[in-house]
């Protein structure tokens, strides 16, 4: 008898066992900025939500770095309230008493040698108390200005320095630059100290189950994929709508902007999933590849002044509460030019979509909190019913709801009951929460263990994210140069130039 | 909403389902799955919930099919139908029927939850108790594609064990398989984490819990290694323990909640493992309706193939290598010693005589095992332990022996 030897593949792991779920090997997870709103609401809760469905390896630590004076337990009990406060999962003692072993406080400012110093015999000292081998993932939720901070410091106390076969990862958040020279200006800073497969930068609608589901509708089934052409698609919406406003981050939000913010990333990466061509296998690299080939097509449209829109929300009524203008919200520049919301039409120049619009639209202060892929089909070539019996029919649509309420709608002509011919909108609906788990994960939790498990599938890579910028720096360019927002009242679905804007190629905005 | 019908048939069933989803202004079935519980007025209530909480996250039609015991000749001679509809907050997501058959409507169960399966969607059949000995060929069974059983629920698990070894068909699944999720990951965790070769094993549980024997001929199935049962206090399983050529690798839980992970030259590290509520084990086994081809295995592996227990005290020192053509650790000779005398032992508790199996035992009065294990082998095994003399590979494995069943 020959005992399986362990090196290399694991005698217990098996391609067909498919209840054993995937969990990350010995490591830890450092977090900048860890007293942050992020951090708290989401980075907290999803590691223990994690750790709750049993995925995260035992020993796993959480380092903590921030200004505040805090020992070990305040840190400790910091993470217990939020976890309280946010968790999806059922608070458990033991699994509390599992992953508070592996905490840890690191105070310090960015700039304190002293304090990375510090970080460092942390880290050395939980490879040696809890086992993680020196497998790190830093998690820079910092604002943008102190990124190349960070980097440098970590690379100066060499934290970065990968050694016998343990790995070192940097997770970055959005905003990627403000344009595409400062995008690559920070992706070489990154990049000097952190290789490219090692840096995972973080855009969060792709952790979530609806946007996984966009490949899985088109890809698995065969009754959608025939038609996802411009031979049927008549155009395109996207849109990511909030109701909220900018709350108190007009020093960050002032100057950078609805586009920006969530066109340049977010509703892009919608894009790029829903036009690119089948990858040759879900794989990181396939999927890379194709969403660059579908950005690097993109065309804008000719003449920006008529089919891009930016504006401003203005005081107005908001589902019941006043809200103020976003001039007058505290803390903006009264004479700002950033836009809250952005409308603009792109086009994708290859043979499955040759004219076919794309209209990608977000704004803040809107009628409500959504977003959704909308694809709009032509309408039928022939009708053998006479007008007055399709007068209410508009165009059939598969509507991909992103959030909340997730799943997905396809709307079509049905005959309204009785003894007269009449043909109306109706719609089937497949809603996540009514076939499948309730308590799907959390972006943050699928993108945190894939960081962890090295799986680069939902992370955007410097080239998608130079490409996006490559469509959005002229269009921000002529906005500079042209003219000023137009103004919404706030609660509306955005000010008039964008319906315009659609009713000059006789289409409409879907009332999400 | 709740209907309370009485003597009546499977057509009257479902349109009083299409009449209460009216009622309560939801027409539309976003049902994923028909979940078919088969159990006894006793152990309605807890299966009715634990698929009321299942249901939570897989929405679904749960047809609850309780057959009532008749007492008299009378009473048999006489069938009746009575059901009990739940639609709306009262069962979870989905809808529920309570299906109570009397007389000889009860032989005939599958004739009335034919007609009331959704259209289309996947069917599960789950046996809280009292599962057939041929899942799949029980009429029940036959409509599903997935069937659950429980071994745990057994008067004799290991004997279950066994006859779920022989019927086995694909989509059979048992529970006490599910049970073992979390070890099993957590196992496979601990094996990535360290390079070496794993020589052999233990499992130790409480007595009559399948789930040590599932866990440890997954163990033996895929490491390929003598693996040897103990019998503890529980709750449930309590500890598993890899010898390797690296030093013992040991997982740890005395009190059902909480377990320390021991990986040689790694500090001790504790781990959440906490002993689920039959609903998440339902959650789980609705997660995936596909052939579980790993429990398959682990099942065929057969429980006679498995080394019985020896006390805690003589465990063979970690850094042995493996002797080549036999079991390292104890000599055979030893070992079935001890499992005929425990077999003989579980004898007198239990009336049907039983082949001289290797159950587990209550820690027999073996004597210290030598270390130096010379492999005694061929010879000395007993008839029933033949394979713990060398190993084969799993396509060189006999066919599963049979048990003899004690009707």
């Amino acid at each position: 008898m020959t005992p399986s030897p362990v090196t290399g593949a694991n005698p217990l792991r098996d391609a067909a066992d498919r209840r054993l779920p995937r969990i990350a090997g010995p490591s830890g997870l450092v977090i900048f900025g860890v007293t942050g709103d992020l951090s708290r609401k989401k980075l907290m809760p999803a590691v223990y939500d994690l750790a709750n469905r049993g995925l995260l390896p035992p020993g796993f630590s959480l380092v903590g770095f921030a200004r505040r004076e805090w020992e070990h337990e305040d840190f400790a009990q910091e993470v217990h309230d939020a976890v309280k406060e946010h968790a999806r999962t059922p608070f458990r003692e033991e699994v509390w008493q599992q992953l508070v072993q592996g905490m840890r406080f690191v105070q310090g400012t960015f700039d304190d040698d002293e304090a990375f110093e510090r970080l460092r015999s942390t880290i050395e000292e939980l490879d040696k108390a809890q086992g993680t081998g020196g497998n790190f993932a830093f998690y820079l939720s910092v604002p943008p200005k102190s990124f190349p901070v960070v980097i440098q410091q970590l690379k100066k106390h060499g934290l970065a320095d990968q050694t016998n076969g343990s790995w070192r990862r940097a997770v970055i958040e959005k905003p990627f630059g403000h344009d595409l020279a400062s995008a690559q200006e920070l992706n070489e800073i990154v990049h000097e100290v952190f290789a490219p497969d090692q840096v995972f930068r973080i855009d969060h609608y792709l952790g979530k189950e609806t946007v996984q589901n966009i490949l899985a509708l088109r890809f698995a089934n065969q009754m959608f994929e025939p038609i996802w052409n411009r031979s049927f698609v008549d155009h395109v919406q996207i849109t990511m709508a909030e109701d909220i406003g900018i709350g108190g981050r007009a020093g960050y939000y002032d100057g950078i902007g609805a586009a920006r913010d969530v066109i340049q990333n977010h509703l892009l990466q919608l894009m790029a999933l829903t036009a690119m061509e089948e990858p040759s296998s879900f794989d990181a690299d396939a999927l890379a590849a194709e969403k660059t080939k579908v950005l690097g097509a993109v065309k804008l449209p000719k003449d920006l002044g008529r089919d891009t829109v930016r504006a401003q929300y203005a005081a107005g009524w908001q589902g019941g509460e006043k809200a103020v203008g976003y001039l007058e919200e505290e803390g903006t520049d009264p004479d700002s030019k950033t836009d809250t919301y952005a409308a603009i039409k792109l086009e994708v120049d290859n043979r499955r979509w040759a004219g076919v619009p794309f209209y990608l639209r977000t704004g803040k202060r809107l009628g409500r909190r959504v977003t959704e892929i909308a694809v709009v089909f032509q309408r039928a070539p022939h009708s053998p019913f006479d007008t007055t019996a399709t007068e209410e029919l508009g165009q059939n649509a598969v509507v991909i709801r992103v959030q909340p309420d997730e799943g997905v709608t396809v709307r079509f002509g049905s005959k309204v009951p009785g003894t007269s011919m009449e043909i109306r909108d109706v719609s089937m609906d497949f809603a996540y929460g009514e076939s499948f788990t309730e308590s799907s994960p959390e972006a943050y939790e699928r993108l945190i263990l894939d960081v962890l498990l090295g799986d680069s599938n939902l992370f955007p890579r410097t080239e998608e994210v130079e490409l996006s910028w490559r469509i959005l720096d002229p269009i921000e360019q002529y906005w500079d140069k042209h003219g000023k927002p137009a103004q919404y009242p706030a609660g509306t679905w955005g000010p008039v130039e964008a319906d315009e804007m659609l009713q000059r190629n006789g289409r409409s905005w879907r009332r999400p | 909403m709740k209907i309370d019908l009485t003597d009546i048939t499977a057509s009257k069933i479902n349109k009083a389902l299409v009449k209460a989803r009216r009622a309560i202004g939801t027409p539309a079935v976003g049902m994923v799955l028909t979940l078919v519980v088969v159990t006894d007025e006793e152990n309605a209530y807890d299966a009715l919930k634990a698929a009321g909480d299942a249901s939570r996250e897989h929405p679904s039609r749960t047809l609850v099919v309780i057959k009532r015991v008749s007492r008299t000749p009378r009473d048999r001679t006489q069938s009746r139908l009575d059901a009990e509809v739940r639609v709306g907050a009262d069962a979870g997501t989905g809808e529920t029927v309570v299906l109570r058959l009397y007389g000889e409507t009860a032989d005939h169960a599958d004739s009335v939850v034919l007609p009331l399966l959704l259209p289309d969607a996947p069917v599960v059949v789950w046996w809280s108790v009292g599962a057939p000995r041929d899942p799949a060929k029980d009429p029940l069974g036959a409509l599903g594609q997935r069937r659950v059983t429980d071994s745990y629920a057994a008067e004799k698990p290991v004997d279950e064990l066994r006859a779920r070894a022989e019927s086995y068909e694909p989509g059979d699944t048992d529970l006490a398989w599910t049970r073992i999720t979390p070890w099993r990951s957590m196992l496979a965790a601990a094996l990535d984490q360290v390079t070496c070769e794993v020589i052999s094993a233990e499992v130790w549980g409480e007595e009559f819990n399948p789930s040590v024997e599932l866990l440890a001929m997954w163990l033996a199935d895929r490491l390929r290694v003598h693996v040897r049962r103990g019998v503890s206090a529980g709750p449930g399983l309590t500890e598993v323990r890899l010898e390797t050529t690296g030093g013992p690798i040991t997982l740890h839980r005395p009190d059902g909640a909480m377990a320390t992970l021991a990986l040689p030259g790694q500090p001790d590290r504790a781990v959440a493992l906490k002993r689920r509520e039959t609903s998440e084990l339902i959650a789980e086994e609705l997660r995936r309706l596909d052939p579980d081809d790993t429990y398959a295995s682990a099942l065929r592996f057969g429980v006679d193939r498995l080394g019985g227990a020896r006390p805690a005290v003589s465990r063979v020192p970690a850094a042995r290598t493996p002797a080549t053509g036999g079991t390292p650790g104890l000599p055979d000779a030893v070992s079935s010693a001890a499992s005929s005398e425990a077999s003989a032992a579980l004898d007198r508790v239990s009336p049907p005589a039983l082949p001289p199996a290797a159950p587990p035992l209550s820690r027999p009065a073996t004597p210290p095992v030598p270390p130096s294990g010379s492999t005694s082998g061929n010879a000395s095994g007993d008839a029933s332990d033949d394979s713990d003399v060398s190993r084969p590979t799993p396509a060189q494995m006999p066919p599963v022996k049979k048990a003899e069943t004690p009707q």
